[in-house]
């Protein structure tokens, strides 16, 4: 509705920059294709939670994504928003404020964010995954204190597993979490946080025991627990819109009633956290493509050399249409992911994995293709396709490496080196 | 003077007003329409329809009398394809307690009138006894402007276009309406049942919810034929072409009000 004030009222640019970039924002993603049908597959149902993502998207979250990359600007209003509709907590369960719903919905929401600002919908879908692993794992204490919270997003969460010594083997973290009492006594730090500094609870993986994955435990974190400070705000390729900084612990005293689980339990519920998040992570990345596919082609259908428009050139064709096959190939297994998830199959974190893997390359594949397509403008800063680029490039990093991804798929493959 | 306080109570009664909103499902404001081929109408295969604005809007408006406790029900009704149903799922997702569909069938939906759509509504407030229905003023694919008002004639209600506001009278027994015309805003009082149709300033709609959306599955939605309300669909108009407007041609600039002012003449535009 908001966006119809905004044709109403539409101001008139002279500039051909301008005025493709404002066409582009009203009619990119409203495609006519079957192909590209981000609703490809999916019940009316699905569809109409999808619209509501999508028609926010397009209203509260595309037309700042240029100015929340360029002056570091991490929305928090935008988000006490997206939480107002009830994404905040999308798959927790009801009873303290959660949506209910599954992992499939919870992929197509992070999608249509994506397509409006990928780092926004990295950041939602962390914190979708913190309030999880305590909806999950709680007790009926911590579930009631803290969900009440998060649900809403008047407190934001953020995850702490990586430390500067440990990424891809997550499993040696050295952070230590010493009994005293009634208390765990953190000593340690860790590397790379999204959101840190800026939220308000931080699920940290430490160790309460004894070396290796057995050892760590998941310990909740508040912000101004004294003990607890940040390393500088990180520079970045992207993620502009959200702050990355070191966490550091130095004798910071938390109370063991803020553990999740029992002890020894904290790697376990880390990864199963990420399983989740792997599709998140991906269905970011979905978004970042879709967006860019349809800026390519409708830049395509703008742009005239040699007395043609470049939608008529057959190379150029034959780009679009195998970034089709790489964006609606991993939307697909995207959602499969989401659903053995959902139906609670054993087998779901490789195909997580997969997923993760498959859609993360492929999708920042397609954005450097989209770039490619744009020429020379797509360079400028000006042009959306270049922050799509930068954004979801991380995404083959964090949420465990492409290569981690790598060797998850195989073991699934082949088994076990060792095993019978 | 004295202060004059508005008894909601009366405006009320102890139900509150029962509602209808109608909503048309339309291409959607942001995609280029494009004509067919043939010049017979506009392409809406494979294109995105939504919710018409100014619907969504008189929906909007319903769902926050319902929350002023002015009204008791809210029921939405749309004339439409069987995608008709996904626009009432939305309007239900919003707050509106149920729906009604009635089905044209695809071969008479290109040649539906407004004429044929306020007949229908005129049947269903037959039945359904409205206090009050709520239209927007005009559906952005025809741009008519002609529904709210052909159907306050057949049924003998008064009618306020173009509100921008409405609210109980001074006396709580009537409808204050702001009406948006050329000369301002007008404020007419009127007698329920009437007819109202929304215009842009009435209201900002609210994006559903997901709860709300999960919520609506389980609202009731009917379903209705053109036969069995009794309305002859019979085409009054027939459409012979349908055309792009002119290519916008480049204009020129003036320097001066003099040079402006001796343009015009040269184009016989001034004497």
């Amino acid at each position: 509705m908001q966006a119809l004030r905004r044709v109403f009222a539409l101001n008139q640019n002279a500039s051909w920059t301008r005025t493709v970039l404002a066409t582009q924002q009203k009619s990119c993603l409203l495609s006519s294709s079957s192909i590209l049908d981000i609703g490809i597959g999916l019940s009316a149902e699905k569809r109409q939670i999808q619209e509501l993502a999508l028609t926010f998207t397009q209203n509260e979250v595309a037309p700042h994504m240029q100015k929340w990359d360029a002056e570091h600007i991490f929305p928090v209003e935008m988000f006490t928003k997206t939480a107002a509709l009830g994404f905040g907590a999308i798959y927790c369960k009801e009873e303290h404020g959660g949506s209910g719903l599954s992992r499939l919905d919870a992929s197509l929401i992070f999608e249509a964010i994506a397509t409006g600002c990928v780092t926004s919908s990295a950041y939602l879908s962390i914190h979708n995954m913190c309030a999880w692993m305590i909806d999950s794992t709680g007790t009926e204490e911590q579930r009631a204190k803290w969900l009440p919270q998060l649900a809403p997003m008047s407190r934001l969460a953020s995850y702490c597993l990586t430390e500067p010594g440990s990424g891809s083997d997550a499993a040696a973290l050295k952070t230590t979490a010493k009994s005293d009492g009634n208390y765990y006594v953190l000593n340690g730090s860790k590397a790379f946080i999204s959101g840190a500094g800026a939220t308000d609870l931080y699920l940290v993986m430490c160790r309460t025991g004894a070396d290796g994955p057995k050892g760590i435990s998941c310990v909740m974190v508040e912000k101004d627990t004294p003990g607890l400070s940040f390393g500088k705000i990180e520079r970045k390729l992207g993620w502009n819109a959200q702050p990355t900084r070191e966490v550091v612990f130095e004798n910071c005293r938390v109370p063991k009633s803020n553990r999740l689980g029992p002890e020894g339990s904290g790697f376990g519920l880390a990864m199963r956290g990420l399983n989740g998040g792997r599709v998140n992570i991906a269905s970011c990345s979905l978004g970042a493509a879709h967006a860019s596919l349809l800026a390519a082609r409708e830049y395509m259908t703008v742009r005239k050399q040699f007395g043609k428009q470049l939608a008529e050139f057959q190379a150029l064709q034959f780009q679009l249409a195998e970034m089709a096959a790489q964006l609606v190939s991993s939307r697909l297994l995207v959602r499969q992911a989401a659903q053995s998830l959902d139906s609670g199959d054993p087998g779901a974190p490789a195909v997580c994995a997969l997923a993760k893997l498959h859609a993360t390359e492929q999708c920042f594949d397609v954005c450097n293709r989209a770039l490619q397509l744009f020429g020379g403008y797509g360079y400028l800063l000006d042009f959306p396709v270049q922050q799509y680029l930068r954004d979801s490039r991380v995404n083959c990093i964090l949420e465990g490496t492409n290569q981690v991804m790598r060797m998850l798929v195989a073991r699934d493959i082949i088994g076990r080196l060792g095993d019978a | 003077k004295y202060i004059h306080i508005i008894n909601k109570a009366d405006m009320a009664a102890s139900k509150g007003l029962k509602i209808l909103v109608g909503c048309k499902r339309v291409i959607d404001y942001a995609v280029k329409v494009r004509v067919k081929p043939d010049r017979s109408g506009v392409v809406t295969e494979g294109v995105k329809h939504s919710m018409n604005p100014f619907d969504e809007i008189a929906v909007e408006e319903a769902v926050r009398m319902k929350e002023k406790k002015l009204a008791g029900e809210a029921v939405a009704i749309s004339v439409g394809p069987p995608q008709s149903q996904e626009t009432l799922r939305t309007a239900l997702a919003m707050g509106i307690d149920r729906a009604i569909h009635v089905e044209i069938p695809l071969a008479q939906l290109e040649k539906l009138q407004p004429i044929h759509v306020s007949k229908l509504l005129a049947k269903v407030c037959e039945s359904e006894k409205p206090d009050l229905v709520i239209l927007g003023k005009q559906a952005i694919d025809d741009d008519c402007n002609q529904t709210g008002q052909m159907l306050a004639a057949l049924l003998d209600w008064p009618q306020a276009t173009f509100a921008s506001k409405i609210e109980p009278s001074q006396d709580s027994k009537q409808l204050r309406v702001t009406r948006e015309v050329d000369g301002g805003l007008e404020t007419i009082d009127v007698s329920v049942p009437a007819v109202v149709t929304s215009d842009l300033r009435l209201n900002e709609p609210r994006y559903a919810t997901l709860p709300n959306i999960m919520k609506a599955k389980k609202k009731p939605l009917a379903k209705m034929s053109p036969d069995q309300l009794g309305v002859d669909l019979q085409p009054r108009q027939e459409v012979i072409s349908v055309e792009d407007p002119p290519v916008r041609k480049a204009g020129a600039k003036v320097e001066s009000v003099e040079d402006l002012v001796g343009k015009l003449r040269e184009k016989g535009l001034v004497k």
